[in-house]
């Protein structure tokens, strides 16, 4: 599939070799990204947490310290998760199972990487480590994903390396508006790249590139595959399942759910749910069954923008 | 899906590539392919919409199949995970081999390398690997069609065809038109 091959990044990438094989190719990090298509990510804290995940066919476990929700009344310092969590979790489930680095820590996806986790998600949920720069991905094995609010964050973070990109939304929150207002900003934008390439003006397209800090290259490959050369998932605010057929609806290409599911009072039956309605999210006959088998009053409670003491989306360098 | 419309270029047929997700979908089709993704995840939706009996039941009456990665151990009759182990899952246990879920290691481990495959020509055959299982024993009536070092990576029997690899990922389309000519016989 030509469209994930990485024009025009493949000199970026160190050649690690292992034999006849090589790994840590850009095809390699971005198909891994494509196997969680339509697919749904959850946030875990232990194992018992994973298993379930895993048991509602989740098709990834993200492991954090604490859950979005928790970190925000919790205050002080995120960090990545203790390392012999993230391993007891790798020991006892079969999908693949990702964990958070704080933003520009580039040792903490280094001692991610060693212990051998699947994904990489250098994430604005923990304290920004660096105000200037981000991880240089590209110097690593394990591929990477990163938050965007706007088809020029996006673009910035697939230059660094990011092998996946999600929207930041409001993390913690159960409340949705944010993730949508990221998406339909994302695809607005590359809707209008996209008319500047059929109309073949390369001119307004370098311009858009500069405002964008991104190489024309990429704005070129971005508009000519018409989205994103990367698996594009929806995240942060996601709490029941038609919260995630609407983000499916919207053209998101998976799901990720934090603090939706182990902060309701119905996490099994609501991971299952909102597995089903992204799956079938173009079936409402199927998204309503699913949905009957939560239960709203046990939803996550859900924090209004007043009541915030700050948003995770401004964490960090552009 | 761009996989199966360059393939039917090649061959210069007209194909309509769709997406199932119910059994009612299962009719006129001319062959089916599970692609990459989550076993568990794949078997467990597809258990619940009885998607998995329909399919076994077409696959038995021999409609074509190409399994990739995830598809060929949802084919299988027998896989275990290489940490975890023995792991209950929904499978279709009509293709006859012992697959090893995760053989390779996690992502970091995962690998692309070029494949000697008799059936596809003499040109090797870039395979992308990404947490991939292998096949650890096969029955009577699976041919091999590739195996490296670690042991054998794509089979056929009749009209069943998987790779523990994801030929859906490389732009080399002789894979599909391979099942598509000499599986589905189109």
């Amino acid at each position: 599939m030509v469209s994930i091959i990485g024009y025009p990044f493949s000199e970026r990438v160190p050649e690690w070799r292992n034999g006849v094989g090589v790994q840590g190719t850009v095809l390699v990090k971005r198909g891994f990204a494509h196997m969680l298509k339509h697919g749904v990510v959850m946030d875990v804290t232990n194992v018992e947490q994973a298993q379930i995940a895993e048991d509602a066919g989740a098709v990834a476990v993200m492991v954090l310290d604490k859950l979005p929700y928790d970190v925000r009344k919790a205050g002080g310092v995120a960090r990545t998760a203790s390392l012999r969590i993230i391993e007891d979790v790798m020991d006892h489930i079969t999908i693949p199972v990702m964990a958070k680095c704080r933003i520009g820590h580039t040792y903490e996806a280094e001692v991610l990487q060693a212990i051998g986790v699947d994904m990489i998600d250098e994430s604005e949920v923990l304290t920004p480590a660096d105000d200037q720069r981000h991880i240089w991905k590209w110097s690593f094995k394990t591929p990477f994903v990163n938050g965007a609010r706007s088809l020029g964050e996006a673009l910035r973070r697939i230059e660094e390396g990011a092998a996946m990109i999600r929207t930041k939304g409001e993390p913690g929150t159960g409340n949705v508006a944010e993730a949508v207002k990221h998406f339909r900003l994302i695809k607005k934008e590359l809707a209008d790249v996209r008319a500047l390439y059929l109309e073949g003006d390369y001119q307004e397209l370098m311009l858009r590139a500069r405002e964008m800090q991104v190489s024309l290259e990429l704005v070129v490959e971005t508009a000519r595959l018409n989205r994103l050369p990367v698996v594009n998932f929806a995240a942060g605010g996601i709490a029941t399942p038609a919260d995630a057929a609407e983000m499916m609806k919207l053209g998101a290409d998976g799901i990720f759910v934090g603090s939706g599911i182990f902060k309701s009072r119905d996490p099994f039956e609501r991971a299952r749910a909102i597995v089903e309605a992204t799956s079938f999210y173009d079936e409402p006959e199927v998204v309503a069954e699913v949905q009957k088998s939560v239960d709203e009053t046990k939803s996550m409670e859900g924090l209004d923008e007043n009541t915030m003491v700050f948003k995770m989306q401004e964490r960090g360098p552009n | 899906m761009e996989a199966w419309e360059r393939a039917a270029d090649v061959l210069g047929i007209q194909a309509d590539v769709v997406i199932v997700k119910q059994p009612n979908q299962l009719e006129g089709l001319t062959a089916i392919s599970i692609p990459g993704g989550e076993s568990t995840v794949i078997g467990s939706l597809a258990e619940n919409s009885k998607l998995l009996e329909k399919l076994k039941e077409g696959v038995l009456n021999g409609l074509p199949a190409l399994g990739t990665c995830a598809g060929m151990i949802l084919l299988s009759k027998k896989s275990r995970d290489s940490v975890v182990g023995e792991k209950k899952q929904p499978l279709l246990g009509v293709l006859d081999v012992d697959v090893e879920r995760n053989h390779f290691g996690r992502q970091p481990d995962s690998f692309e390398r070029d494949l000697s495959i008799p059936v596809l020509g003499e040109k090797p055959y870039r395979g992308v690997f990404i947490r991939a299982p292998i096949i650890k024993q096969v029955g009577q009536g699976v041919e091999v069609l590739a195996k490296i070092e670690e042991g054998i990576v794509a089979v056929r029997q009749a009209n069943i065809v998987a790779t523990s690899f994801h030929p859906e990922l490389s732009d080399d389309p002789r894979l599909h038109v391979y099942f598509l000519k000499q599986v589905a016989n189109v």
